[in-house]
């Protein structure tokens, strides 16, 4: 065969060539200097701002010259403690509690039968109704919220529609959760949280619900299980790890949002709104700081017990 | 002769674990050499210290006389054929073949000349526009072939190259390697756990356990005479018998073997033993024998008055057939 | 999990159907207003319908001066996070280092906090070390939590590229530099393709973070949430918000014709 008749050629030879022989012998080298742009943008400027930012939280403000006074005091967290603070924490954690039930509840199905059954032009409709909410603006998804809550808008004409006003006005009529109009109560509040968040919950939910193998059901119900035994003895537990790792997301994001709230909602304040106007107008910028703290902590707690119930598996 | 691989006291360790350990070997030119052993025996790390994939903890590598400590692989004159082909899932068939070539910026007709003839040389020829995903695991084998051959190096180095395909396609293909391998003159180096590969193709073979080379030599004589008891074993599934019996049999206290094929059922014998177990193969029958307390195989031609399973039997064999070993286990 | 054959339980298919009307309706509704005569109001049913609140918007300076700069920082961001989570997707596949896990979770971590407390930190860094407000200040913190896309996309396909064709390619006489080109950018390319698609709608969409970076300069989002709070021409912002969505619609829809038959659940990675 004379075409390969040449014998072995070494490639040629280059600068870019030195330097990949250096690379080679120092594999180490390279890997640091991959490492070296990331880890200097988070762990400078990502890593040094929560720094600052924890920093803030252990000083004070002073409440006559409205200056920060750099020196290390706890008596900011205890301002947390306050009633008028506290309560807006609680406010804060019970909704985010509620805002992911109810996602769990609403997913379930969603997720189950997207799993399970869907098929052909179903499962397109199924992956559309989760994507398109998902990646839609989050603020064009509040504001079409916002036009279905409204006093005029689509909800209460609908309930006018069918005859049931009374309905909608003795839910508004509730004290506490109710109010003048869906759009500026509570009941208003968590609709929205819910339906922004929901597509989280489904996802990872979906993904589990995937995995449970259709052969295990079958199994199931051979060896004589109900549907219902079948369901709270296989699939809930298979996908349990899916909906707490779904909660993380629900969760989590209700305890860190302030544009909701403000959007469609009382004027009492969530966490988030609370950081906010104490950075911004208020000026108590220590405050702000320690409020951060609080949806860490909460969530530091929560990957904790998570991790525990195997929903890292599942993400 | 010419040496083309050579490896002097050349160990790799990982950690703790000696994966090759003091290892001499030297690799004649033009060779079809095995390398065989069982998982894990440092085989492959062998291969892949020579292919300069891992670096030796210590000792020295020649390729054709010269060091190649520290150089790296794409400086070494030696090309590799991977256990899982590796070909690149993003270029065709020809693009593939020729990527060494691109690489050495040879025009672009000439390197496709070139890579068309490789191609021919593994029977692919018309196969170049061919994405590697649309071809079947004996192509894909042959396209990997290809690749590595076009360059000419003056070692090819196969990682289990016939592992992954079925039973009739490794024969034809064991055939064709050997071939080749005349055709090319090229020294070939390839690993395989597969004994009965091993000895059918190879001009010598090294058997590997523990990091350690135990033996090298023709395949008859691996076969024939191993210098240990894991080797006979290991080769072939030889009969290992123990010191004290083989005092007892030649009067030597050393470890020997005795080929399951060596032993026959009528005639003077020497040992008594219960059939276990007995498979039919075909012309032959092989034979599980509880005997002075080990379990020993015979290979019999088959016929119809074979012992059956509880039958007590006398077996016999030649003294020359008993192969004297060291007295390591 | 997959049954062929049966069908779901009626009440089942209700809870779900009810579910996919909950989770569209509301973006199909905005397609409707966008078209409606009432200017002061969210009346339902639209008293009329026209289409000259579209060319309205089309001649407002303020939307389109919104829109160039969300895409120009989009477009940076992106850029940035493409080149910081590729390299850090192939430090982290290439070796396990001591380390490892660390660097895994200060990528995740600006995604994993709630975007106030990155917002904020960022805000209260910049003003402690008195850098002012800009194009760039909105790019940084976009840039640090588009890594984590970027990297989760890159890490994976890293993962499955198997070892040995960088060693074939090495053993084919390619150096570092000719295997990065030639070998794993082509196979890591459409991982970095998604990658960045993700990163840019993530950025574009961003407002959380914005809010605290952002000096006087808008954004689309911000653009939107000045809308929301202090209404100027209802109309107007109508018509912005129906357009997002439909930009939203097309990368969908071809998400989910490029992945059909595979495995994975396209556009999960947000």
């Amino acid at each position: 065969m004379s075409a390969l008749d040449t014998g072995w050629t070494p490639p040629p030879q280059s600068l870019a060539g030195r330097l990949g022989d250096l690379f080679w012998r120092r594999p180490g080298l390279l890997v640091a200097l991959m490492l070296l742009p990331p880890v200097l943008w988070l762990g400078i400027v990502y890593i040094g701002s929560l720094l600052t930012l924890l920093l803030q939280s252990f000083y004070s403000l002073d409440e006559f010259s409205g200056l920060v006074v750099p020196e290390f005091t706890l008596a900011t967290y205890a301002e947390l403690l306050r009633p008028s603070n506290f309560d807006i924490i609680l406010r804060t954690v019970i909704m985010a509690a509620l805002v992911t039930v109810a996602s769990a509840i609403i997913a379930f199905p969603i997720a189950y039968v997207a799993a399970r059954y869907a098929r052909g032009k179903w499962k397109a409709l199924f992956y559309l109704g989760i994507m398109l909410p998902l990646w839609s603006s989050y603020l064009v998804k509040v504001y079409a919220w916002k036009l279905i809550l409204a006093k005029e808008g689509i909800l209460t004409w609908l309930f006018a529609k069918l005859h049931i006003s009374w309905l909608l006005d003795a839910i508004l009529a509730i004290p506490g959760i109710g109010g003048n109009s869906l759009s500026v109560s509570y009941i208003g509040t968590f609709l929205v949280f819910v339906y922004i968040w929901l597509p989280y919950m489904i996802l990872p939910t979906q993904a589990a619900l995937e995995r449970v193998p259709a052969n295990l059901i079958d199994a199931s119900s051979d060896l004589g299980g109900t549907p219902a035994m079948t369901f709270r003895n296989v699939i809930l537990p298979l996908a349990f790890p899916g909906i707490v790792a779904g909660s993380i997301f629900t969760f989590s994001l209700t305890l860190g949002d302030y544009i909701i709230p403000q959007i469609v909602g009382t004027s009492r304040l969530f966490i988030g709104q609370a950081v906010y106007t104490q950075q911004g107008t208020a000026g108590n910028i220590p405050l702000a700081a320690a409020f951060t703290v609080v949806p860490i902590v909460i969530m530091g707690i929560y990957l904790t017990v998570a991790k525990r119930l195997g929903a890292f598996d599942a993400l | 002769m010419t040496v083309a691989v050579s490896l002097r006291a050349v160990s790799r360790h990982f950690g703790a674990v000696k994966a090759l350990d003091a290892v001499d070997l030297d690799i004649e030119a033009g060779e079809f050499f095995a390398m065989l052993g069982p998982s894990g025996s440092g085989k492959t790390t062998c291969l892949r210290l020579i292919a300069g994939f891992e670096q030796p903890t210590s000792g020295h590598i020649e390729i054709f006389g010269e060091r190649v400590e520290g150089v790296p692989p794409y400086r070494r004159s030696v090309n590799t054929v991977f256990q899982d082909y590796a070909l690149f899932p993003h270029m065709n068939v020809i693009e593939n073949v020729a990527y060494s070539l691109m690489l050495r910026k040879v025009p672009k007709a000439e390197r496709l000349k070139t890579a068309e003839a490789a191609l021919d040389l593994v029977q692919l020829g018309g196969y170049g526009a061919r994405r590697p995903g649309q071809l079947s695991g004996g192509q894909r084998q042959r396209v990997a072939l290809a690749r590595a051959i076009v360059n000419k190096p003056k070692v090819l180095l196969l990682d289990e190259p016939l592992g992954a395909l079925d039973l009739k396609l490794r024969e034809s293909m064991q055939e064709e390697l050997k071939s080749l391998q005349k055709r090319l003159g090229i020294t070939f180096v390839f690993v395989t756990h597969d004994q009965g590969e091993a000895l059918s193709m190879a001009d010598r073979v090294a058997v590997f356990s523990d990091g350690r080379i135990r033996q090298v030599g023709t395949p008859e004589d691996i076969y024939q005479r191993p210098d240990t008891p894991f080797v006979a074993d290991f080769v072939g599934s030889s009969n290992v018998l123990p010191p004290d019996l083989v005092e007892r049999l030649a009067g030597v206290r050393r470890f020997a073997s005795l080929r399951p094929e060596a032993i026959r059922l009528g005639g003077e014998a020497r040992l008594t033993g219960t059939v276990v177990a007995r498979s039919y193969l075909g012309p032959v029958t092989r034979l599980a024998i509880e005997a002075v307390g080990l379990k020993l195989h015979a290979i019999v031609p088959s016929g119809a008055d074979l012992p059956g399973e509880g039958d007590t039997i006398g077996l016999g064999f030649d003294s020359v057939a008993l192969h004297l070993m060291g007295t390591e286990p | 999990m997959r049954s062929d054959g049966d069908r779901a339980p009626l009440l089942l298919r209700l809870a779900a159907a009810g579910g996919l009307v909950y989770l569209l309706a509301p973006l199909a509704i905005i397609f409707v207003y966008a078209f409606t005569t009432e200017e002061k109001s969210f009346v339902w049913p639209p008293p009329g319908l026209t289409l000259k609140w579209f060319a309205v918007a089309w001649a407002r300076p303020d939307i389109s001066a919104a829109l160039l700069l969300s895409l120009q920082v989009a477009a940076v961001a992106t850029a940035l996070a493409l080149v910081l989570g590729t390299l850090t997707a192939a430090a982290v596949s290439r070796t396990r280092f001591f380390g490892r896990e660390t660097i895994s979770l200060l990528v995740i971590l600006p995604i994993a906090l709630p975007g106030i407390i990155t917002g904020i930190a960022l805000r209260s860094a910049f003003s402690t070390f008195s850098i002012p407000f800009s194009f760039w200040t909105i790019v940084l913190g976009h840039a640090t939590f588009c890594i984590v896309v970027v990297y989760n996309n890159a890490v994976a396909r890293f993962r499955r590229t198997s070892a040995s064709l960088v060693e074939a390619s090495m053993d084919l006489g390619a150096d570092g530099f000719q295997t990065f080109r030639h070998v794993i950018l082509p196979n890591i390319g459409t991982a970095l393709l998604a990658g960045g698609m993700l990163a840019f709608a993530l950025s574009f969409d961003e407002v959380i973070v914005t809010t605290f970076t952002a000096g006087q300069q808008q954004t689309l989002p911000l653009w939107m949430l000045e809308e929301l709070i202090r209404p100027r021409q209802r109309p107007v912002t109508n018509v912005v918000a129906m357009f997002v969505v439909a930009a939203t619609f097309l990368p969908i829809l071809a998400a989910f014709y490029l992945t059909r038959g595979g495995d994975e659940i396209a556009g999960s990675g947000k």
